[in-house]
């Protein structure tokens, strides 16, 4: 085993460092001073060599040690080799010393490697390090740019490269070099670009530009308007994203409802607590991966779905059944009683598993997001959110419009009596409707547990919104539900930035009331003799 | 037959309580008031653990003056109205001799009067605004000069990564509000533009952090910006969530929070979190033998009593603020060999403790406030900070901020009623 190892060191590593690093240079990695840290650092960059790059990657991620005899070590789970001349140290030493950086070493690390990592071999590393180098650019990866500049056959790789250096050259000394920058940089929506050319235009006390150069400064102004044109239209992209996605959220908690108030006409004060349920249902289905399955732990998300369904439904089947059912036609009466079942739902979640929020993390694939160079970055949960709430609405929409129940679904809702007349069994469609309906919530839940909080109270907060959407969207139209849940996420998103949250939400609130004393009948609302029977 | 049974529940009534007050006699109750449902319940409940934990450790010593405390456990539910309920039910129902509880200001200020209309005492444990100094209460958390404005001076020094833009966004509350109204004024002294500082606001509980990250972003294209967030409770972890999501690095754009420590990022993913900083007085982390036992000490406790962190004990800054106040009080109690609420205030004055940070928690003579470290952590990747600046020593209090216009004029104890 143990000659096994050091062959994997001989075979992988050892190439890699086939020249040993300058042990006393090296050292001062280890030193109490950031100083000195980060001298050693930009030492270590300068010189170029690719050997560095063990030991400075362990110092970011933590597996860099210190030997009581004042070795440097790289960790790596049980094995550990030395970080000067990367040979194997069998056993791992047990006097081991973290050491600890900051946020101030840590930048100009990722400066450094950046810098080492544009020698790699493989092209996706130079990719990312070419990008890393152009988001924070400094005068002191000029060398470094410029050498591999030299080298560099991936056109893409050198574009990056070429408008790196143009954003260091913005500070160039010479004229004619800043101004063969700013031409350079004609394409980039990059901010950081944005905020240096913006510093050319600052009055110094002597009422002189801090740019002294005309040309310059006349391409510059063109350019910042360009760039500022470009990064407008991108907020405008983040703020209906954002939108959208709000919008998604409240689509999926008000789906459910939509089906049991807006089709059946019941007013659910326990639909949050269906939300909440489902969510609950998530955190089960997630604890018993974590002990029985943790390979396919990120995979929890696919089981917890139909789980949660199920759990819903099932509960409000037996609502249905049970207490709903001998409540028809007496609204005031409905409601009261689907409050007092909300109530007692919460105690009974709090009872079993306690008064505090659960922890339901993201899998791993939903953490981060897909990134553009100018600074926008849409989440993967978000996205996925989004995605899965057009997958419920057209399933909704399928099983509504498709299917024999769902023709049933309308009979019964359109007019109750002529259905019963031809046979349609209108009590057992009441029970099936109404556990599709808790069972949309339950996906709601699910989508609830990836961005918020899972407690309790989680119902509380959604119960106010579900029906506001509904009742905007028009009592009883599915298509109403979802042009009121976008629209109201993105009117919301658009006037947040200026409003702040609250100022955006009470605003919102304001224009509903005002839409239903126009339009008491919502967005969309239902033709034909039903419609009074309905209102 | 009606008169029958009143009188048999008034004797039945009267015995009861007989009983009790001679059950009473050889315990002495104290309060834990903390929320154990709500939007504070990530936080407060490992505070009501700790506490029981304390009494359970000095009652195995001895207790106090040979007497057993008994705690007495209510649930104020993240209610702020009910805060001053349950004070009022604990200080006069229950007749504790003192109270341990509250994390946000604005239970603090709920249950106040009653504590001075009843001469109750309060242990408040989780740091603060400042702006306060009331004869009955304790105040063992940080006021805003051991933690606030060390926090945002280290961001601008050098190995804090000089940030010149500030965007401080907190929750909409008075702790918030008076900490950033302390550090803008702060923040002008040290010659920061208005145009350079930024306040947001979300309520209680807010869960969608899409906007501001965003915001934070477009702020920070104008220079080198920092984050200071005072968001309290269960809407720190969406807002961390959004934060990795959208990929704010600590090295770009550094975040210190003044109300999140280990206990709160349970459950977040911190790997896309590691630099942003947190500023408090203590830190899991810290390596010291008192830290060692305590920890120990609470990670036995949670086995023992089947808490659902035992899998993954955690120890933080107001845990051991909440240990510091109650060590203190039993101190005071047997230093004045009595419970009485104003014998036990004057035997505070200069109680010293051992806390878990290693350093020797002293309680100020006068202002009711600890003399405690100051320390700067960065997240880890494993959850835990890594300290990156510290004072050299415990510094005194100062509740009444120099950079409140007016507060020059305040004095530094409280003003007793009558003089």
């Amino acid at each position: 085993m143990k000659t096994f190892r050091s062959w994997l060191w001989l075979l992988f590593i050892a190439p890699m460092s086939a020249w040993a690093l300058d042990a006393e240079l090296l050292k001062g990695l280890a030193s109490d001073e950031n100083d000195v840290k980060i001298a050693t650092i930009g030492k270590l960059s300068d010189a170029g060599d690719v050997a560095a790059i063990p030991a400075l990657q362990a110092l970011f991620d933590g597996a860099l040690f210190l030997t009581s005899q004042g070795k440097l070590v790289i960790v790596a789970g049980d094995a550990a080799v030395d970080a000067v001349n990367a040979t194997a140290i069998d056993p791992v030493p047990s006097d081991l010393v973290s050491i600890d950086i900051n946020n101030r070493v840590r930048r100009e690390l990722n400066a450094a490697l950046a810098a080492l990592k544009l020698s790699a071999p493989e092209r996706a590393v130079r990719l990312a390090s070419a990008k890393q180098l152009q988001a924070d650019a400094d005068a002191g990866s000029l060398l470094g740019i410029e050498r591999v500049l030299a080298t560099e056959q991936d056109a893409e790789v050198k574009e990056i490269l070429v408008l790196a250096k143009a954003q260091i050259n913005l500070k160039n000394a010479d004229p004619k070099v800043r101004f063969g920058a700013v031409k350079e940089l004609a394409a980039t929506s990059n901010p950081n670009v944005k905020t240096l050319l913006a510093a050319m235009f600052v009055k110094k006390p002597d009422g002189s530009f801090v740019e002294p150069d005309s040309a310059v400064r006349l391409a510059a102004i063109d350019l910042l308007n360009d760039i500022q044109g470009r990064l407008a239209r991108l907020e405008l992209a983040s703020h209906a994203f954002n939108g959208l996605s709000l919008g998604s959220v409240l689509l999926l908690a008000a789906l459910g409802l939509a089906i049991t108030f807006g089709l059946m006409g019941i007013i659910n004060m326990a639909h949050g607590e269906l939300l909440m349920i489902g969510a609950y249902a998530t955190f089960v289905v997630q604890t018993i991966f974590r002990q029985h399955f943790p390979a396919s732990f990120d995979w929890y998300l696919a089981a917890a779905v139909p789980v949660a369904f199920l759990a819903t439904a099932m509960v409000g089947m037996a609502l249905e059944r049970g207490v709903i059912r001998l409540l028809y036609g007496r609204p005031l009466e409905t409601l009261l009683c689907t409050w007092g079942i909300s109530l007692i739902l919460i105690q009974v979640v709090r009872a079993t598993f306690g008064a505090q929020n659960v922890e339901v993390s993201n899998p791993s694939w939903m953490s981060g997001g897909v990134n553009f160079s100018s600074g926008l970055t849409l989440p993967y949960n978000r996205i996925v959110i989004i995605c899965f709430a057009v997958v419920v609405v057209a399933l909704v929409w399928f099983l509504l419009n498709k299917t024999r129940l769902g023709l049933f679904v309308r009979a019964v809702t359109q007019n109750r009596t002529m259905a019963d007349c031809v046979g349609v069994p209108t009590g057992k469609i009441d029970m099936w409707t109404f556990g599709l309906g808790s069972g949309i919530a339950g996906l709601g839940g699910v989508a609830l547990s990836q961005i918020g909080n899972v407690g309790p109270e989680l119902g509380q907060s959604y119960i106010v919104d579900s029906f506001m959407v509904v009742v905007l969207g028009g009592v009883g139209q599915l298509a109403g539900t979802v042009i009121a849940a976008i629209g109201l996420g993105e009117v919301n998103k658009f006037l947040e930035p200026y409003a702040g949250a609250v100022m955006a939400k009470i605003l919102v609130l304001v224009f509903i009331i005002l839409f239903i004393q126009k339009r008491p009948q919502g967005l969309f609302a239902l033709k034909g003799r039903s419609a009074e029977a309905l209102a | 037959m009606k008169r029958r049974n009143f009188l048999t529940l008034t004797v039945l009534a009267a015995s009861l309580a007989f009983a009790g007050a001679a059950r009473a006699a050889d315990t002495i109750k104290v309060g834990v008031l903390h929320s154990l449902s709500g939007t504070m319940a990530i936080s407060e409940t490992v505070l009501k653990d700790v506490a029981l934990m304390a009494f359970e450790e000095i009652n195995a010593a001895g207790g106090v003056m040979g007497k057993k405390i008994e705690p007495v456990v209510v649930d104020p539910a993240s209610n702020w109205p009910l805060f001053a309920e349950k004070a009022r039910q604990l200080l006069t129902q229950d007749k504790v001799a003192a109270v341990f509880g509250c994390w946000t200001s604005v239970s603090r200020k709920s249950v106040l009067p009653v504590f001075e209309e009843l001469n109750g005492l309060l242990y408040y444990p989780v740091q603060y605004e400042g702006e306060e100094l009331s004869k009955n209460v304790f105040y063992t958390g940080a006021a805003p000069n051991q933690q606030a404005i060390p926090a945002v001076e280290y961001l601008m020094s050098k190995d804090g990564g000089e940030a010149k833009r500030w965007f401080l966004l907190g929750t909409d509350y008075v702790y918030p509000r008076t900490t950033n109204k302390i550090l803008r004024a702060f923040l002008k002294s040290k010659g920061v533009d208005d145009k350079d500082i930024e306040e947001i606001y979300t309520p209680f509980g807010h869960s969608d952090y899409q906007t501001i990250v965003g915001n934070i972003k477009k702020f920070s294209a104008g220079g080198k910006t920092a984050v200071v967030s005072t968001i309290n409770g269960d809407s720190n972890v969406p807002f961390y969530k959004e934060l990795g999501n959208q990929g704010l690095k600590a090295t770009d754009v550094p975040v210190v929070a003044f109300s999140v420590g280990e206990e709160e990022l349970r459950g977040v993913d911190t790997k896309p979190l590691v630099g942003h900083l947190a500023a408090w007085n203590y830190f899991m982390s810290m390596k010291n033998p008192t830290n060692d036992a305590f920890k120990k000490k609470w990670a036995a406790y949670t086995k023992a009593k089947g808490l659902s962190s035992a899998s993954k004990p955690l120890t933080n800054d107001p845990m051991e603020a909440t240990y510091i106040g109650i060590h203190m009080w039993k101190q005071a109690v047997e230093k004045a060999k009595t419970t009485d609420v104003d014998k036990v205030i004057v035997a505070m004055a200069g109680q010293t403790f051992k806390a878990p940070s290693g350093f020797v928690a002293k309680m100020d003579e006068k202002n009711h406030h600890l003399h405690k470290p100051v320390l700067i952590g960065e997240i880890k990747a494993d959850g835990q900070f890594s300290v990156v600046w510290k004072t050299a020593g415990p510094i005194r209090a100062n509740p009444w901020s120099p950079f409140i216009a007016g507060n020059e004029s305040k004095k530094d104890e409280p003003v007793m009623a009558g003089k």
